[in-house]
């Protein structure tokens, strides 16, 4: 539907921003807290997001999401800490002086106005002059495709159109910095996906930094350039998709991302290169290919992501690849993948993805069969919490 | 109504044991026959019992008749659906058409010392020298004209549309930001704030008017209190004064003006105003472009439910308002009471209606065409 934008290297320019100690932080939050009567909604944030980032907050619903993103957008003060936007401290000024705009989760359309007027809203309060006013509302209706629609009043658009209205709304002031509210949460699925990635497109497009806050870990995967995982007014942690997925820093994140299995155990030997672990839960002793900070004998858990364990009728033949031994319980065909569900003889249920990469016609692994669940050293991660 | 065959054929088994009923009777012609008659569309059984009631209006005499017409029209019309939507139809017919027919006869009538004290319309004459019978016909637009001959009225219905005008205009004033109070409060004390706002209506309406006098007289408990302040030295004239009447009005239609406000901003979304500041817009600019527009619907039912029956308000400016206070009500009551006119007082209020009506129709005109030209 979006005008097709060459592949902007633009992302590339603002990739890993956040690595490189030369780079000033564009909004910086500095131990922000709020509190609602005695309770804690944010819990002592700080937080640095730079120029030109897709920043999502990613977090169940009551994590303290919403209202970091209310305090960024001025409709709520932080009761202590500190906001600052391209250096500017933004405690003390309120919402409607602010370079900042959002895209409200029920988009908050005016309804007594039409596309055009909407969107042409903002500008007026700035006492843009009118013929600038048209061309940037042209420039912005085109951009999100409602040509067609800009006399329409919000009551006679679709779901879908009044987001759209809502997006060119937030844009056309080209803020410092776009706050989006589950901008698709109202979307079926389809249309979700493919504005996620117009969405991203618009981004890189208009170079504005977008801080978006979201429930559905899958759009905060494909959207961001970085996430930061929340659970109770707490920034769990920050990091890349990729990042996040593989290499998760507690068992909130691991599960919070996608499916995981989880295996409690006991360091048996900790090296630089390696670490063993006894789980009884796994029935075996697990190998991890990195060093963990742990002594001897701690509990740690290690996560493995389903797609990376095999099933096999035999043994492997690597005495380094980490094995374990059950019985297929269920399988779940979901066309592209079959899921199994495998329970080990300790008793653990198992959950592990194959991709249907020939059809299935007749399975070679099926209902009852006793098989060998493995995982290389490698595929694993050992979590502290 | 539903193909009978279907209702034969299989529906029996599932259906209950009503439908069973109605299933099984379906094989009976006479059954079948009413029971596949469609219900009368609403405008025709309105239009059957107009020419019903105008009918049993001129020849009283055949009433069973016309009861047995009155009671086949209704097995005909109500039938589920249409008894839903017949019903406030009947409501309107039974309380408020048929009331203002008889008005409406009257209005045409003669003064007459009789009882009731005007001249029939239609009379059946009996000539006794040929031995037929008349239908006499009279119908006396004198009535209409004398309400043109006499400025008395046409003062009182200006003065009248003034008055509620104005009182409607002040009513807003003061119901808005009430309203508005109410929607902002903590949710807790909505309910409360809501009884309270209803709350007078627990006393009677007469009680209350009379309860101003005390307030507003020379002696009474306004000037007191604004004496013994210091404010003023001489007490204020208010009491049967045009003022006076304001205050009444403004006092006694309030809950009209804010119930309405506050259904409409409550249904407002709030995050309208946060979208608003957050494009740039003042909180107090806000107001004007988004919350005035779309509390725009309850502005005009309040000041609709207000200004109606303050155009035609009898009790306040009869206890609160002056001698030289002339209110259409005031003489209509005069016409009625005093002159024992029927006739003429029955004309002032008939024009009072249409005074009303054509503006209220037209507005509805009006909007029905806005929201024909948006779609």
């Amino acid at each position: 539907m979006m005008t097709a934008i060459p592949s902007g290297n633009n992302r590339q320019t603002t990739v890993e921003a956040w690595k490189d100690p030369s780079q000033e932080p564009y909004i910086r939050l500095e131990n922000v807290t709020k509190k609602f009567g005695d309770f804690t909604a944010v819990d002592n944030i700080s937080l640095d997001i730079f120029k030109s980032e897709f920043f999502s907050l990613l977090g169940p619903s009551g994590c303290g999401k919403t209202t970091l993103l209310r305090m960024l957008a001025g409709f709520e003060q932080p009761t202590s800490g500190r906001i600052l936007l391209d250096g500017e401290d933004m405690s003390k000024v309120p919402p409607y002086l602010r370079p900042v705009n959002m895209m409200f989760q029920s988009y908050a359309l005016f309804p007594h106005m039409n596309v055009e007027k909407n969107i042409a809203f903002g500008l007026k309060q700035d006492g843009v002059p009118s013929p600038e006013i048209k061309t940037r509302v042209d420039e912005v209706i085109s951009m999100v495709q409602l040509e067609q629609f800009a006399k329409r009043k919000p009551h006679q658009l679709s779901g879908g159109q009044r987001q759209r209205v809502a997006l060119a709304r937030s844009l056309v002031k080209k803020p410092k910095m776009l706050l989006l509210d589950e901008p698709l949460g109202a979307l079926d699925k389809k249309l979700r996906t493919r504005t996620q990635f117009e969405l991203m497109n618009i981004q890189e497009e208009t170079g504005i930094t977008f801080v978006i806050v979201t429930h559905d870990q899958e759009e905060a995967m494909t959207v961001s350039s970085r996430i930061a995982v929340m659970d109770h007014g707490r920034i769990i942690q920050t990091a890349t998709p990729t990042e996040i997925y593989e290499v998760p820093n507690s068992r909130y994140v691991a599960n919070f991302l996608g499916e995981v299995n989880i295996f409690e155990g006991r360091v048996a030997e900790n090296a630089r290169d390696h670490v063993l672990i006894q789980s009884q839960e796994a029935g075996c002793t697990i190998r991890a290919d990195h060093g963990i900070d742990a002594a001897d004998g701690a509990t740690v858990w290690v996560a493995v992501r389903p797609e990376k364990m095999y099933i096999n009728l035999e043994a492997p033949d690597d005495p380094n690849t980490n094995c374990m031994t059950g019985q297929v319980w269920d399988i779940g065909y979901l066309g592209n993948l079959s899921i199994y569900h495998i329970k080990l003889d300790s008793g653990t249920m198992v959950t592990m993805a194959r991709t249907n990469k020939e059809r299935v016609v007749e399975r070679k692994i099926t209902w009852d069969d006793r098989v060998y669940v493995t995982w290389a050293p490698d595929a694993g991660v050992v979590l502290l919490s | 109504m539903v193909d009978s065959t279907q209702f034969i054929s299989g529906a029996i088994a599932q259906t209950g044991r009503i439908a069973g009923l109605h299933a099984r009777l379906m094989l009976i012609p006479p059954y079948r026959w009413l029971a596949n008659l469609r219900p009368l569309p609403i405008g025709r059984t309105l239009l059957f019992a107009l020419i019903l009631f105008f009918a049993a209006w001129s020849l009283p005499g055949l009433w069973p008749l016309w009861l047995v017409l009155a009671i086949l029209l209704a097995g005909v019309a109500v039938t589920g659906r249409g008894a839903v939507i017949a019903l406030p139809y009947a409501w309107l017919l039974a309380f408020f058409l048929s009331p203002f027919l008889i008005v409406l006869k009257i209005s045409f009538a003669e003064i007459a010392s009789a009882i009731p004290p005007y001249t029939p319309l239609f009379e059946i004459l009996w000539d006794m020298e040929i031995e037929e019978a008349y239908l006499s016909v009279k119908l006396n637009i004198y009535n209409y004209l004398f309400l043109l001959e006499d400025d008395l009225y046409i003062n009182s219905y200006l003065s009248s549309l003034q008055i509620a005008s104005v009182s409607t205009f002040l009513t807003l004033l003061v119901g808005y930001p009430i309203a508005y109070g109410m929607v902002r409060a903590p949710v807790q004390y909505r309910t409360m704030l809501l009884m309270m706002v209803i709350l007078p209506f627990w006393t009677s309406f007469l009680i209350r008017v009379y309860a101003w006098i005390g307030i507003l007289k020379k002696e009474g408990l306004l000037n007191l209190a604004l004496m013994s302040t210091g404010i003023i030295d001489e007490p204020l004239t208010i009491l049967n004064t045009d003022t006076a009447v304001y205050i009444g009005i403004i006092y006694s239609y309030l809950p009209f003006m804010v119930l309405p406000l506050y259904a409409t901003l409550e249904k407002m979304d709030e995050s309208l105003l946060e979208a608003a500041a957050d494009l740039g817009c003042h909180p107090l600019k806000a107001f004007w472009v988004v919350t005035l527009p779309l509390s725009l619907p309850g502005i005009v039912a309040g000041c609709f439910l207000v200004f109606i029956p303050a155009v035609g308000e009898f009790v306040i400016p009869d206890l609160l308002g002056g001698s030289e206070t002339i209110m259409i009500g005031k003489t209509l009551w005069a016409e009625f009471f005093n002159n024992r006119d029927w006739p003429v007082s029955s004309a002032v209020a008939v024009i009072l209606l249409l005074l009303l009506i054509v503006p209220i129709v037209a507005f509805q005109r009006m909007q029905e065409n806005n929201a024909k030209k948006e779609a």
